[in-house]
């Protein structure tokens, strides 16, 4: 294509049609891949998501056969093993992601203050200190968890320190909502939630909470993403003009007031991201229970994403490991749709109630 | 794009203080500051922990996981490149990460050169293909990743580790913004002065674009380093395992004799230590750019 372009003066027409083959030409190798190994592949899980393949020869090879909705109904209606194991898997990531979510935001956005104060020194230093966790892998990082988290690990002597008898962590099955109840007295099934179940798992079950293996991971997730979020919103809070901090302080609010009606509301596109990046991370936990717990103890640590993969390459059962994906790829897609939709719907209630004439004031220069 | 904003480390960020110092956070502060140590010694003690409990023997690990090693050994960093395949993890992943990266960086600026200023026609259903791809969550595709590359053939092979891993959207992402900064008068200017596209592209567009590939260079050398599911999936010989997936196995028991934790993390600050360099001489620009890359 360059050799075309030197010869001498060109017609209009030359230069688009060259400009459609360059064009082509430049993004090709880039969408060939992405269709080879992401497109493709999407389609032929679909296929192998309504067969029976056993993962020998090619799943397109005329004796596999195909199963109609089988696998799906399996793990959805089924009843058996693999439906409780699903519903476990589902319910172990619904409490992961219950709690992740919100205190990694929360967590991030309370990091970016701190280290965003504008007289305060060595702040290089601390975001370095926060952000440090983020870069490194998740392999190596739960390899660290395993040991501090061990039962005679840093975490339980710091818990000695207090006198507190701390668990043995990645072994230890009980969910914290059912320790937390026992404490009350209760300790076992109330009659009622024992008859009804969800996902072969009973209400009882589902009220477990996460396991102490769990809650394990659940730290883990927080202290390694808190930094990457917490760039996101020191980015957002740089953007906001120190002008209108300054006109809400000479309007005679406190810092508290500033941040929840000045500050907050102005980071609340960066909210939305890094609560959809968080929802959609959240969901797809694997490498921690590879490298840790390979969903024990007990199935407490199962994940979706870790079931599907399971199913396929260690049980052979292509089909399931299959439609399990799809169905967790639902799920997100379901939950990142719902979150949307949760909090357009509360920003407007909330801009009709910031009255104080104070606040609108310095909302106003905000818009400006 | 064109007001990137710099979100930097250092105490140089221009946030409305014009020259001078910037007057000292006050006497009142102290809580602040007790705070913000308290929160640092919480993220960075783990990994002095680490290091220190790789010095250590197993027993002291166990009894003392806290304080410094009673006796100094190297004893768990012998063993491991004595009982495991330490160094040829370690080969794969630097292979796989630098054809990656080089791969990354060329394929991400071509394809960010074309959405950002050849006109051709379909480049609205490209774009909008793209984005709809970055939005597939990675483990969802563990099952079909496997299924397309055992089909070509590739599976247990570099290519197989490497070719799925050149796709890289948000990489092209970074790119097309870039390059969308730059001032058409430039290549118009090369343009009239005969030069082709992919020339124009190649030493007057791309050499303007340092820091732009800098942080695909960054960006795709972590993420290669660190990847796991993609190598679980597309090998199986252990000749092809990489230090994220060895460390992974050593993890979960292979050398098992009791529990191992000096071996283990030794292991796991060795490989570290490659994106800990990276880290550090770039942290400015990884932040910036980490930033950046979530955000577009």
């Amino acid at each position: 294509m360059t050799s075309t372009r030197k010869t001498g003066p060109r017609t209009g027409a030359g230069i688009q049609a060259g400009q459609q083959l360059s064009g082509w030409l430049f993004i090709a190798p880039v969408v060939l891949l992405l269709g080879l190994f992401l497109f493709v592949p999407v389609l032929m899980a679909a296929w192998v998501s309504v067969s029976d393949w056993t993962g020998r020869g090619s799943p397109f090879s005329s004796d596999v056969g195909f199963v109609g909705a089988d696998n799906y109904t399996r793990i959805l209606v089924g009843g058996g093993l693999d439906t409780q194991d699903f519903g476990t898997a589902l319910r172990n990531n619904l409490y992961y992601v219950l709690l992740v979510v919100p205190l990694q935001t929360a967590l991030a956005l309370f990091l970016a203050v701190l280290v965003s104060q504008r007289m305060l020194r060595s702040r290089g230093f601390f975001r370095t200190a926060f952000y440090f966790p983020s870069v490194t892998s998740s392999v190596a990082i739960t390899v660290l968890w395993l040991f501090l988290f061990s039962a005679t690990g840093v975490v339980n002597k710091v818990l000695s320190w207090v006198s507190i008898d701390g668990p043995n962590w990645f072994a230890d099955p009980r969910g914290v909502l059912h320790v937390m109840l026992g404490w009350l007295g209760v300790s076992s099934e109330p009659a009622g939630l024992a008859s009804t179940d969800f996902l072969g798992i009973s209400l009882w079950e589902w009220l477990a909470g996460p396991s102490m293996a769990m809650s394990a991971f659940i730290l883990m997730a927080i202290f390694t993403t808190s930094g990457t979020f917490m760039l996101l919103f020191i980015a957002a809070l740089q953007s906001i003009a120190p002008e209108i901090h300054e006109a809400a302080v000479m309007d005679r609010t406190n810092a508290w007031q500033r941040f929840w009606h000045v500050t907050l509301p102005m980071l609340k596109p960066t909210l939305f991201t890094v609560l959809t990046l968080g929802l959609i991370g959240t969901w797809q936990v694997f490498d921690q229970i590879y490298t840790g717990t390979r969903g024990g103890p007990a199935k407490t640590t199962l994940t979706p994403a870790y079931l599907s993969f399971n199913a396929a390459f260690n049980q052979q059962d292509w089909g399931e490991g299959a439609a399990i994906a799809f169905i967790l790829f639902a799920i997100i897609v379901f939950f990142t749709v719902l979150q949307r939709w949760v909090l357009r719907d509360r920003d407007k209630v909330k801009r009709t109630k910031t009255r104080d004439p104070r606040l609108q004031h310095a909302a106003v220069e905000a818009e400006r | 794009m064109s007001s990137r904003r710099w979100v930097g480390l250092g105490d140089d960020t221009p946030d409305g203080v014009a020259g001078g110092r910037r007057p000292r956070l006050g006497a009142t502060a102290w809580p602040t500051y007790l705070l913000l140590v308290g929160l640092a010694v919480v993220y960075i003690l783990p990994f002095l922990i680490q290091i220190a409990t790789s010095f250590k023997t197993e027993p002291d690990a166990a009894a003392n996981p806290l304080g410094l090693p009673e006796n100094w050994t190297t004893a768990a960093y012998s063993r491991l490149f004595e009982f495991s395949d330490y160094l040829l993890w370690g080969t794969n992943s630097l292979v796989v990460t630098l054809f990656v990266t080089a791969g990354r960086v060329f394929f991400d600026s071509l394809a960010g050169y074309a959405l950002a200023r050849i006109p051709f026609q379909g480049r609205t259903v490209v774009f909008a293909l793209l984005i709809a791809v970055m939005a597939v969550p990675g483990v969802v595709l563990l099952i079909p990743k496997f299924l397309v590359i055992n089909q070509l053939g590739m599976y247990d092979s570099y290519s197989g580790m490497i070719v799925p891993l050149l796709a890289d959207a948000a990489g092209v992402f970074i790119m097309k913004n870039f390059f969308e900064s730059i001032p058409v008068s430039v290549e118009e200017q090369a343009r009239i002065d005969g030069a082709g596209v992919f020339r124009t592209f190649w030493s007057i567009v791309l050499p303007m674009s340092a820091p732009a590939v800098m942080t695909i260079v960054i960006l795709s050398f972590q993420g290669s380093w660190n990847e796991l599911n993609h190598f679980i999936v597309s090998t199986q010989d252990p000749e092809l395992t990489t230090l994220t997936k060895g460390v992974a196995q050593l993890a979960s028991g292979q050398l098992s004799q009791g529990t191992q934790y000096p071996l283990k993390l030794a292991a796991a600050a060795l490989m570290t230590i490659p994106v800990a360099v990276v880290f550090f001489i770039f942290q400015r620009r990884i932040m910036n750019a980490s930033a950046g890359a979530v955000k577009e």
